[in-house]
């Protein structure tokens, strides 16, 4: 308990990525600054440089609300969009919104293509379509789907790019964007927008229940009053490539889908190796529609991540992803037709288990003998949900709790998890993070994936069939 | 030790289970009774089959527990059965549509996600669903059944509510909403929310003052009913269905069985068309139904008028008299000490001949004290049987089989 004015220590989630340097300007305004909260910091625990009782870690946008929820973090910032995502599957979150930062104003918006066959709301709930609808948001979707009485519809989550895939590879995205004409920038039609969003000061409610963080809210509070907001001028998000294109639904055209991140630049490459010539997938200019020197293949770039998914659903027929985002994928889905082709050799990295130097056990047998029904259940943090799931069920670990990350696994461990399911190419970040690897899981390399079913029945198999060879060709020649 | 058990699951007891079957038996002989057959459905359905418009209300689509299966890459996602009736009727077009009339029964579990989990998120369902007839005596032939059952399983004084969804809908296109409007406005009052209706200020003050008569009045007969028929400001499109509402009051009248209109009573489901009736005892629910004429076309079925209900277990069961629940008499206890095969061979056929002589019997070989009216010990020695009768602290040696079961009253 504490006495009137003395603060509790108080810990708080504060967003990578597009928010963070309106929010690093509202904090410093505020006298809540953090050193090394800046765009290119390397560091993910902050120490306040004027509060000895406030300490701040650096997450992705996304993992915020979740980390507030289960009371890792007491206060966080993070837009509404991620708030409500969370809200609408798990309505009772111990999350309270407790101020509105008003920057980073967007909306989700409901879109299709405008070269699609859809454009308006009224078409989406006559007839018998299963629509498919892309998006970064699941949860939300679901609820709106529902809401708006879609008869059949079917969600892909994916990690991003959703404004690539309508028309051809998904009928409908929902998707944030600044305002309209930022949707209609990337051919697109919106449709509805379904929620206003800006950034939020969040509190667990365990939190606002028991501990006084008055002192900090008094901070943002006057500084929300003040008529000069410098923060609310910062640019936030990175522009969007705009997208002019014409769609191609021509039925014996192949669609290849190609890595965004990390693995552009060695894909490329590789592509180049090939003999396969494109534009628009070199480093500097990246179009999410590059285009082949052999007219009988369409492109599209998208996350590896998203890939296997895609595949399976005949959205995409090839595609070039980590062996890592396949095994996950059929870790989840045991019996679906996405298939590895060729292994590609480059993007060499091992799934490993992690946990704390700090930890006396050496494996993963160790770890389930200290665990017992007194102690809680074991934390596990992973970008492999899949993976993870089925590493820890198969190890006959008997009471854990999966937490979803989208990236920067590692900042979570000691306090925010036990356990790490992640990739390391060397194993420097590990170590420079005083963790250690218990377990190596399994080695990925960059892989050529494609459907069982399109490549026995599909009109597009002969197409299939020799760009495949193409691939292996450039394979055995490396 | 904490709980392992799911928050909102819930165990059945012995004593809990004995009531249950005690229930189920009842509804199942007066099912049988009345000429329906039995079906049970799978507890997976796609979910789709409960999105269309006109199925569930989007309240109860958002507590579904819907998840991706292990094949569900496409996005399909399956449900764990929110609502039986739904699942019957597609039963009914892929299995039994060639049969004209079909009536049809079961005992199944639901469910819904409920928030704080002190209530069941698995609710156990007595139900019924007559389909193919679109008479008004069908939708009464239900309630008597409904009736038959809770009363023989004597609860107590049952009330019986009845509304009408086809009134409902009528009244409501007469608001001349927006489509989307009108179905909002259909989905809050099915989730219980009728101040919404009054809160729309029609332009037409006429309805307005009907809709008031209906929402806060209730009837008791046909009377009533007929009554509203006769006002003036009734429209025209809203006839029929009062006609049909009328017609179902009169023959219940006919047959001495009171209800009471009320218009508010009608929850939950999108689907009905018709007569929604619901059964409560002590002003606690426990039981609904109605007939829903659209369902059937609207998953993909040929045009099949039907109606139903269903009877909450896990509520009626509370309501149940401790001395009506069916008892399992506790059996004959057949203790043996030796562990000899000998020993061990008797027992055993000591035990069969006692259940084909129609007794349960229980066998012991940990010695333990147990309360039974009869205990029969197996002796290392002729004779080979001690049988003792607790109850009267009374002993007596047997010296075959036969004779031991001719002691505690029967034959072998």
């Amino acid at each position: 308990m504490t006495t009137g004015g003395q603060s509790d220590y108080v810990r708080i989630a504060l967003p990578k990525g597009s928010l963070l340097s309106a929010t690093a300007c509202l904090l410093k305004e505020t006298e809540l600054e953090f050193n090394d909260y800046v765009q290119s910091t390397r560091a993910y625990r902050l120490e306040s440089t004027r509060l000895p009782y406030l300490s701040a870690k650096i997450f992705q946008e996304k993992d915020i609300p979740i980390q507030v929820a289960i009371g890792n973090y007491d206060l966080g910032i993070c837009s509404l969009d991620w708030i409500e995502e969370l809200s609408a599957k798990y309505p009772s979150s111990a999350l309270l919104k407790i101020a509105d930062l008003e920057y980073a104003k967007g909306n989700l918006y409901l879109a299709a293509s405008r070269y699609g066959n859809i454009s308006s709301l009224q078409e989406l709930s006559t007839g018998q379509n299963s629509w498919r609808i892309v998006t970064e948001y699941p949860n939300l979707a679901e609820t709106m789907a529902l809401n708006l009485r879609l008869r059949k519809f079917r969600i892909f989550p994916v990690w991003g790019a959703a404004e690539v895939y309508p028309p051809e590879n998904a009928d409908l995205a929902l998707l944030w964007a600044k305002g309209e004409s930022e949707i209609k920038a990337q051919g697109l039609i919106p449709l509805k927008a379904v929620l206003a969003s800006n950034a939020f000061l969040i509190a667990n409610q365990e939190s606002w229940q028991t501990k006084n963080v008055s002192q900090l809210i008094a901070y943002f509070s006057q500084r929300l009053e003040m008529k000069v907001k410098p923060w609310l001028r910062i640019k936030s998000g990175m522009a969007k490539s705009s997208n002019s294109f014409r769609p191609d639904f021509s039925e014996d055209k192949v669609w290849l889908a190609l890595p965004d991140g990390h693995q552009q630049s060695p894909t490329s490459e590789f592509l180049n190796k090939a003999g396969l010539k494109l534009q628009g997938y070199s480093e500097g200019k990246l179009s999410r529609r590059p285009r082949f020197n052999l007219d009988w293949i369409n492109a599209k770039v998208i996350r590896p991540q998203d890939m296997p998914l895609q595949v399976a659903n005949a959205n995409f027929d090839l595609a070039i992803t980590g062996k890592d985002w396949l095994l996950d994928h059929l870790c989840r889905f045991p019996s679906s037709p996405v298939t590895e082709l060729a292994d590609l050799g480059f993007g060499q990295v091992k799934i490993v288990a992690v946990v704390s130097q700090a930890l006396p056990m050496a494996n993963i047998e160790q770890l389930k003998q200290v665990q017992d029904s007194k102690m809680p259940p074991l934390r596990v943090a992973s970008e492999y949900i899949n993976i993870a799931d089925k590493y820890l069920r198969d190890n006959h670990v008997s009471r854990y709790k999966l937490i979803p990350t989208w990236g920067a696994s590692e900042a979570f461990l000691p306090e925010d998890a036990d356990l790490l399911i992640e990739n390391t190419q060397t194993g420097k970040t590990l170590a420079k993070h005083n963790l250690k690897i218990m377990d190596t899981i399994y080695q990925s390399t960059a892989c050529l994936i494609g459907n069982k079913n399109s490549l026995e029945s599909s009109s597009k198999k002969g197409r299939i069939t020799s760009l495949v060879k193409i691939f292996r060709r450039a394979v055995e020649s490396n | 030790m904490a709980s392992q058990k799911c928050k909102g699951a819930r165990d059945l007891l012995p004593k809990d289970t004995e009531a249950f079957r005690y229930l189920e038996d009842i509804f199942r002989r007066t099912c049988l009774g009345w000429g329906y057959q039995e079906v049970r459905t799978p507890t997976l359905e796609y979910l789709h089959l409960f999105t269309a418009a006109g199925t569930l209300t989007p309240d109860m689509l958002s507590k579904v527990y819907s998840f991706l299966d292990w094949d569900g890459w496409s996005g399909e996602r399956v449900v764990l059965r929110p609502d039986v009736t739904i699942p019957v009727a597609r039963l009914y077009i892929e299995n039994l549509s060639q049969q004209e009339i079909a009536r049809l029964f079961y005992v199944t579990n639901v469910f819904a996600f409920e928030e704080t989990g002190k209530e069941n998120r698995e609710r156990w369902q007595c139900g019924v669903e007559l389909i193919g007839s679109d008479k008004p005596a069908s939708d009464v032939e239900l309630i008597l059944l409904a009736m038959e059952t809770l009363r023989s399983l004597n609860v107590g004084d049952i009330q019986i509510q009845l509304s009408h969804a086809g009134v409902l809908k009528a009244l409501l296109k007469e608001l001349k909403l927006e489509a989307d409007k009108e179905m909002r406005l259909l989905d809050q009052v099915f989730d219980g929310n009728w101040q919404a209706l009054t809160e729309t200020k029609p332009s037409n003050s006429d309805i307005g003052r009907l809709i008031s008569l209906l929402l806060d009045l209730r009837g008791k007969s046909s009377g009533f009913l007929e009554n509203l028929k006769a006002l003036p400001q009734i429209p025209v499109a809203v006839k029929p269905a009062l006609d049909n509402f009328s017609e179902i009051a009169s023959f219940l009248d006919a047959l001495s069985c009171n209800y009471q209109i009320d218009i508010t009573s009608t929850r939950g489901f999108e689907y009905y068309t018709g007569v929604c009736f619901q059964f409560s005892v002590k002003g606690e629910k426990i039981g609904s139904g109605g007939r829903y004429d659209n369902l059937i076309p609207l998953i993909g079925g040929k045009n099949t008028p039907a109606c139903g209900f269903a009877l909450y277990a896990d509520h009626v069961i509370d309501l149940i008299q401790a001395q009506d629940k069916r008892k399992t008499e506790p059996g004959i206890l057949v203790r043996c000490a030796k562990m000899t095969p000998d020993s061990i061979r008797t027992s055993f056929q000591l035990a069969q001949s006692l259940r084909q002589a129609g007794y349960a019997a229980e066998l012991d070989f940990n010695g333990r004290q147990a309360n039974r009216h009869w205990i029969i010990s197996i002796q290392e020695k002729p004779p080979s049987f001690l049988v003792i009768n607790q109850a009267r602290n009374q002993k007596k040696e047997a010296s075959s089989i036969a004779e031991a079961i001719k002691m505690i009253g029967g034959s072998a």
